[in-house]
């Protein structure tokens, strides 16, 4: 079975990759790529109350959001979203245990409603206004697959949903856990990727996606240290797919997902 | 929607181990909630629907590094109504490869990291060494543990949007389904207690200090609550008995409205009822009982209902069965769903328990006492933090 879809927008944050614009040229080998932190704001959509508790995973996750719809010319309100990531705000999780292994064990009602793995995808609704479906996966390192898998499987039946057949935004996101967990789990930085994925060709339309499940190996990157992104963090686990459509050129990429499977796919580009 | 055959089932919650336990104190409207006396929360005035025995389950040693509180819970929910052996039927059927995972969980196994943090390091403030991340506190880990426990290598993920994960699993193996990616599914859901749940939801003043009453003029808000919840989807043969339990039916939908506090006039709910009729290519007047999704908080329930009297008016039978089980969160779609099916296969319709008197500012038929009645098809409501709705259709197959 293979699932079809056009991607209509990109959207990606990460170190030393601050924009899909930005990112293009590195990725397509034009460009050296050089680390350096990543910083992002609080989108200006969401009301200032929701706006002050946005930790740094919901803002990663609405930066690339918006990010994409904007490069598809597409609105939101039309679109169901798959949100996927290894752990969501690991920094609130942190706080959280750390309150509730004190001899005061009362947390914060937004400490607490921020804890929940869908909470981007809440402030996405609030920032957005959309009330389509979204979905919230997790996958541990194979999240980016699972992810990607879902939103394909969302375009490609029609009349799923219940609603008229648009889109369906994926935003894999993920950010690191401070110490001590950090330490179990060692995530380096911050990491976002978002894509329209859309059922008909568009003018928007920067490639066709098709994905077939697989055993073949996943593509690694060329450059070491992309490399080490995309091994250490599980949402980086989709740049060889941003790789090939910034290069332009029709080809196939194998992408992680769980083992034995992975995701075959073959990107042309439009 | 194609329809899809729910082949087999098994929910494990306060009320029980196994349907049979579940169906019974449900004929008895028997409640398991029971005040707090969970790990060390002796400080929080509830009500839990804690499930008997799950520090005594024991993995087996192959699956050791994955043991937890939300492993052992739903290690004990597979060992029931011969669930296992379904699934190795199935995997015998159709391949390692074509069986999926889609589980709902909020907490998954994080007690275990709460506990872990209580035995840092006191010099260093490390973790202790025998602490596994990615087994036990990582969100994917109930399903990674099904699919290790039955050797599986098809496609898996937990779907986490809080109190509606488990109904959303549903529609992503209908999904996958109708796809051709594979030929059966595990979904459902299993929460356990935890003090991230227990200590969040009381500093949102949504606990109540008595079990739960959902609809009642005086809610005071919810009972938490842990469960294991199974269904085996899988394409229907072309001869199913009439008791067959189908998936007919799914609406999501999100409130787009606030975090923590449901749409005023419920707007999400009622958009995710009309999506599942939609889907499910039926009316309304098609609907024969809802369980609702009825936490027992005022805003929950008023909204709630307001949706369905919108939709319904008060012509459908409806209760919330979380007075029994009280709030399992990510596993209540699941075990929700399931009640449903127990009700369309044995013929009757689910009073909810400790309700007194009705709000009435809620005009719906709400159902305190069991009613025997077959239904042909029901309609389940879960909502969660986020704003995120879905809602289920069930239908016999005859």
């Amino acid at each position: 079975m293979r699932l079809t879809a056009y991607l209509d927008g990109i959207g990606l944050i990460g170190p030393g990759l601050d924009s899909w614009p930005a990112a293009q040229p590195i990725l397509a080998g034009h460009a050296a790529y050089e680390a350096r932190p990543l910083a992002v704001a609080a989108p200006q959509s969401l009301p200032p109350a929701e706006r002050r508790r946005t930790g740094l995973a919901i803002k990663v996750a609405l930066a690339v959001a918006f990010d994409a719809i904007a490069a598809g010319q597409l609105d939101a309100r039309q679109l169901a979203t798959v949100f996927t990531s290894s752990g969501a705000d690991n920094d609130n999780c942190d706080a959280i245990c750390k309150t509730l292994a004190s001899d005061d064990r009362s947390i914060s009602p937004t400490r607490f409603h921020n804890s929940v793995h869908n909470a981007p995808a809440g402030y996405w609704g609030i920032a957005s206004g959309a009330m389509t479906p979204a979905t919230v996966l997790c996958a541990h390192d194979a999240s980016f697959g699972a992810g990607l898998l879902e939103a394909l499987t969302q375009v490609a039946v029609d009349g799923s949903l219940g609603f008229e057949r648009g889109g369906t935004l994926l935003i894999a996101y993920d950010m690191p856990y401070p110490e001590p967990l950090h330490a179990k789990r060692p995530l380096p930085a911050a990491f976002g990727i978002a894509l329209a994925l859309m059922p008909v060709r568009s003018a928007q339309s920067l490639a066709q996606i098709e994905l077939e499940l697989g055993d073949a190996a996943p593509d690694t990157l060329a450059d070491p240290a992309l490399e080490a992104l995309r091994r250490a963090i599980p949402a980086a686990r989709g740049l060889p797919l941003l790789q090939a459509v910034a290069r332009r050129e029709t080809c196939r990429v194998v992408l992680d997902y769980l083992a034995p499977l992975s995701l075959a796919l073959t990107i042309e580009p439009i | 929607m194609t329809p899809v055959h729910l082949s087999h089932f098994t929910a494990t919650s306060c009320l029980g181990y196994g349907n049979a336990a579940t169906l019974a104190a449900l004929r008895l409207q028997r409640s398991g909630l029971q005040p707090c006396q969970f790990e060390t929360v002796h400080d929080l005035a509830t009500h839990v629907g804690e499930v008997s025995g799950v520090d005594a389950v024991e993995l087996p040693a192959s699956l050791a590094e994955h043991d937890c509180r939300n492993n052992r819970l739903a290690w004990l929910g597979l060992q029931q109504d011969g669930f296992s052996d379904a699934v190795e039927a199935a995997i015998a059927r159709h391949g390692r490869r074509r069986v999926g995972v889609f589980l709902g969980t909020s907490t998954s196994g994080i007690l275990q990291t709460e506990q872990a943090y209580r035995r840092r390091d006191p010099a260093s403030g490390a973790l202790p060494d025998d602490f596994i991340y990615r087994t036990t506190h990582n969100t994917y880990s109930v399903a990674n543990f099904v699919r290790t426990a039955f050797q599986l290598e098809g496609p898996a993920m937990v779907v986490s949007t809080a109190c509606s994960s488990s109904a959303k699993v549903f529609a992503s193996a209908a999904r996958m389904l109708a796809a051709g990616l594979i030929d059966a599914a595990i979904v459902g859901g299993v929460d356990s207690l935890c003090l991230t749940t227990l200590y969040g939801f009381n500093s949102l003043e949504l606990l109540s200090s008595e079990p739960c009453r959902p609809y009642d003029v005086h809610r005071q808000g919810l009972s938490i609550g842990e469960a294991a919840a199974f269904i085996l989807l899988e394409r229907p043969t072309a001869q199913l008995p009439a008791d067959a339990v189908l998936l007919l039916g799914v609406g999501e939908t999100s409130d787009a409205h606030h975090m923590s506090s449901p749409h005023p006039e419920g707007l999400g709910a009622r958009m995710a009822m009309e999506a599942a009729l939609k889907t499910a290519g039926l009316q309304a007047a098609d609907i024969d009982y809802l369980n609702l999704h009825g936490t027992a908080t005022p805003s929950n329930d008023a909204a709630e209902g307001q949706a369905v009297a919108a939709l319904f008016g008060d012509r459908v039978p409806c209760s919330s069965t979380k007075g029994a089980t009280g709030h399992t969160l990510g596993a209540a779609g699941g075990l929700e769903a399931i009640i449903s099916a127990l009700a369309l296969q044995q013929g009757f319709l689910p009073g909810g328990v400790n309700t007194q008197q009705l709000d009435p500012a809620i005009p719906i038929q709400y159902l305190t006492a069991n009613r025997d009645s077959v239904p042909r098809r029901v309609l389940s409501n879960s909502f969660g933090f986020g704003g995120t709705n879905c809602s289920l259709i069930l239908g016999r197959a005859g």
